[in-house]
């Protein structure tokens, strides 16, 4: 048996499931066709990816002047949207990784989502490194490979170049780790299915069985894949955050910048998944697995980043004075005060004021005031990259060189058409894989269904020890 | 693979399963191998498995991954092509660190993850030939090979199954 769960925990299944009832609920939304809900929803998903495609297609072919970037303000809508999807991302590597190394059994509730979730952010945000530098046909320069051009390599000093190497690993990890949580749940799948459908989900499931030998190696493999994980994703946006924080930009060269980063993104990464989850426990009727408890935990985890997010700003603002250097010191006065003192203001209500709501656990259990929540803390996190690249680039050092800058409807067609991409991605990874780790889901229910923990429990773990008879089986519970 | 005529029995329950192979192991019965819908726990050391040794080969292969990244960039920027960034010196070390992390976790999570599909014998287009659909979904299997169908052996692995409590008994050429 796993480690022993408390039988006084809140129950992380509940309906009273049994192995089968999970197979059941969690493939089921696989096997039927699509409601109105889904249609409607990827309806308009694919409406948005395709004006997105237009206005990157119109960007390729008449240059970044259709964007209003310009001096000093260089980077703007795109790079806000980059580094906004990467920190989207990093929850579900969170969530299956650093979940998995604290031995959080409630994380298998959200993790495959989660985990899906991280795959489709970061597609979206690696379109932007391709898309702004102009010349995406010659983007393979980026690559070190032995070529004709000197050879010409890649500047490796510059966190530029990490930040490639760092999406495209945390890209391949995540996905690597995504899928092969989900060959034994393909092999369920496929399992129930006929036909064609059967001869796709063989295919995926890549001749999975369910022997001990293969289950011990898996869960040895996922173990090590989350040890590896887990300073990956630390690293990855502290990558991200070295391409503001290695400038002499005023506001951005601080030290500060890789932790409040790094939160930040789990911060806004728990936003999405919890935004995401409420409305497919909703709509696929899994409530049972993707209880009020899950949602509680990830509420605790947006107070705790939040609230580290808040200690990072007043901190920034506590060295720009201490420090006594005015440019410091007139960038905050800037952003507070200047020209894009809306976003800023957006930023603090957002990110700062409104997660201390969940000091309440009334609050941290009420399902609208966590999705409402949610999308607060998705807008604010925009404003917070908004507000470190746009208005700090808007007034650097030399007055004479201040300029403003609005997005073009281009930037704001591709931004729209990044959330086709993602929500496009998404309705179809909930149509044909199952949403929740159906194995590992499985795997607690023996500690914490209903059956056996929190206020209803009438089954006790320590019934099912082994015992000396082998006269006959349980049965059913 | 040689065809093998194999049977098995269907467990309701893993705490049925790990008490069936604690009673397989007394009675010195030899287990082909055991199926189960999720990883139970306490059953390796009981199938006598030996612990997997993926780790060593995620730790080699990341250690590829360090060495060639620290060699790559320093043979480009000190060697190759040299140039001053930023005043800095070519062997530029503490500016190698990101990428040099990043190539030693790509190269540790790829290589472990094919060498774990390759040990398993699975991949895309691997089809395994399941003794049961219900496996996967809630059925734990303990299956014997009966080596070519000798009576005297099926006699014993049956009583076997009926003394340990197995919902369903059955025989299949896999």
């Amino acid at each position: 048996m796993s480690a022993i769960v408390s039988p006084i925990r809140e129950p992380l299944i509940t309906g009273n499931k049994s192995y089968h009832d999970i197979t059941e609920d969690l493939v089921s939304p696989t096997e039927k066709a699509p409601g109105l809900a889904w249609m409607l929803a990827m309806g308009l998903a694919v409406t948005c990816l395709s004006i997105g495609i237009f206005c990157i297609l119109w960007t390729i072919w008449k240059g970044i002047g259709s964007w209003n970037l310009n001096r000093t303000i260089g980077w703007g809508w795109d790079i806000t949207n980059f580094v906004w999807w990467i920190g989207i991302g990093h929850a579900g590597t969170l969530i299956s990784a650093i979940l998995l190394l604290l031995r959080q059994k409630w994380r298998t509730g959200v993790n495959r989502a989660a985990e899906a979730m991280t795959i489709f952010a970061v597609i979206c945000a690696a379109l932007f490194p391709g898309i702004h530098v102009g010349r995406i046909w010659v983007v393979f320069f980026f690559f070190p490979y032995p070529n004709t051009r000197g050879p010409l390599w890649p500047n490796f000093n510059s966190p530029l170049l990490w930040d490639l190497f760092a999406i495209s690993t945390y890209f391949t990890v995540s996905l690597l780790f995504w899928y092969t949580g989900l060959v034994p749940d393909f092999a369920t799948v496929r399992d129930r299915a006929s036909g064609f459908r059967k001869k796709i989900y063989s295919f995926l499931s890549f001749g999975w069985t369910g022997s001990a030998k293969h289950w011990q190696r898996w869960e040895a493999l996922s173990l090590v894949l989350a040890g590896l994980a887990t300073p990956l994703v630390l690293s990855v946006h502290t990558i991200v955050s070295f391409d503001f924080a290695t400038s002499v930009i005023p506001g951005w060269h601080t030290t500060i910048f890789p932790p409040y980063f790094v939160a930040g993104a789990v911060f806004s990464g728990f936003a999405m998944v919890l935004t995401l989850m409420l409305i497919t426990r909703k709509i696929l009727h899994l409530e049972d697995y993707i209880t009020i408890a899950h949602i509680e935990s990830m509420n605790k985890v947006i107070l705790v980043t939040g609230s580290i997010v808040g200690v990072a700003y007043i901190s920034e603002l506590l060295i720009a004075w201490y420090s006594g250097y005015v440019y410091e010191q007139f960038a905050f006065f800037n952003r507070a005060l200047g020209p894009y003192w809306w976003s800023y203001f957006g930023m603090m209500t957002c990110n700062v004021l409104s997660p201390q709501i969940f000091w309440s656990k009334k609050m941290r259990r009420n399902i609208f005031v966590t999705f409402v929540m949610s999308i607060f803390v998705n807008i604010g996190m925009w404003f917070e990259r908004f507000v470190i690249i746009a208005t700090t680039l808007a007034r650097d050092y030399l007055p004479s060189s201040w300029s403003l800058y609005k997005p073009s409807i281009v930037e704001v067609g591709i931004f729209i058409g990044t959330l086709g991409i993602f929500f496009v991605l998404y309705l179809a990874f909930t149509r044909v894989a199952p949403v929740v780790a159906i194995a590992e889901v499985k795997h607690i229910l023996k500690s914490s269904g209903d059956q056996y923990a929190g206020k209803n429990a009438h089954h006790h773990e320590y019934e099912d020890l082994p015992k000396e008879k082998h006269a006959h089986s349980h049965g059913g519970h | 693979m040689r065809e093998k005529e194999v049977i098995y029995g269907l467990y309701n329950d893993e705490v049925d399963l790990l008490n069936a192979v604690k009673a397989a192991n007394a009675d010195h019965l030899d287990i082909m191998d055991v199926y189960s819908p999720f990883p139970v726990h306490g059953l390796d050391p009981l199938l006598g498995l030996s612990e997997s040794r993926l780790h060593i080969a995620g730790f080699i292969f990341g250690a590829i991954g360090t060495l060639t990244a620290i060699l790559g960039m320093s043979w480009i920027h000190a060697h190759d092509w040299p140039n001053v960034f930023g005043g800095k010196p070519t062997l530029a070390i503490p500016s190698f660190i990101p990428i040099t992390f990043e190539l030693t976790v790509l190269f540790a999570s790829i290589g472990m993850v094919v060498t774990f599909y390759t040990v398993c014998g699975l991949g895309p287009g691997v089809n395994n030939k399941t003794l049961d659909d219900r496996i996967s979904d809630d059925k734990f299997c303990i299956a014997f090979d009966t080596h070519d169908g000798d009576s005297s052996h099926i006699d014993k692995y049956k009583s076997f199954f009926s003394k340990t409590g197995a919902d369903e008994v059955n025989s299949k050429i896999i």
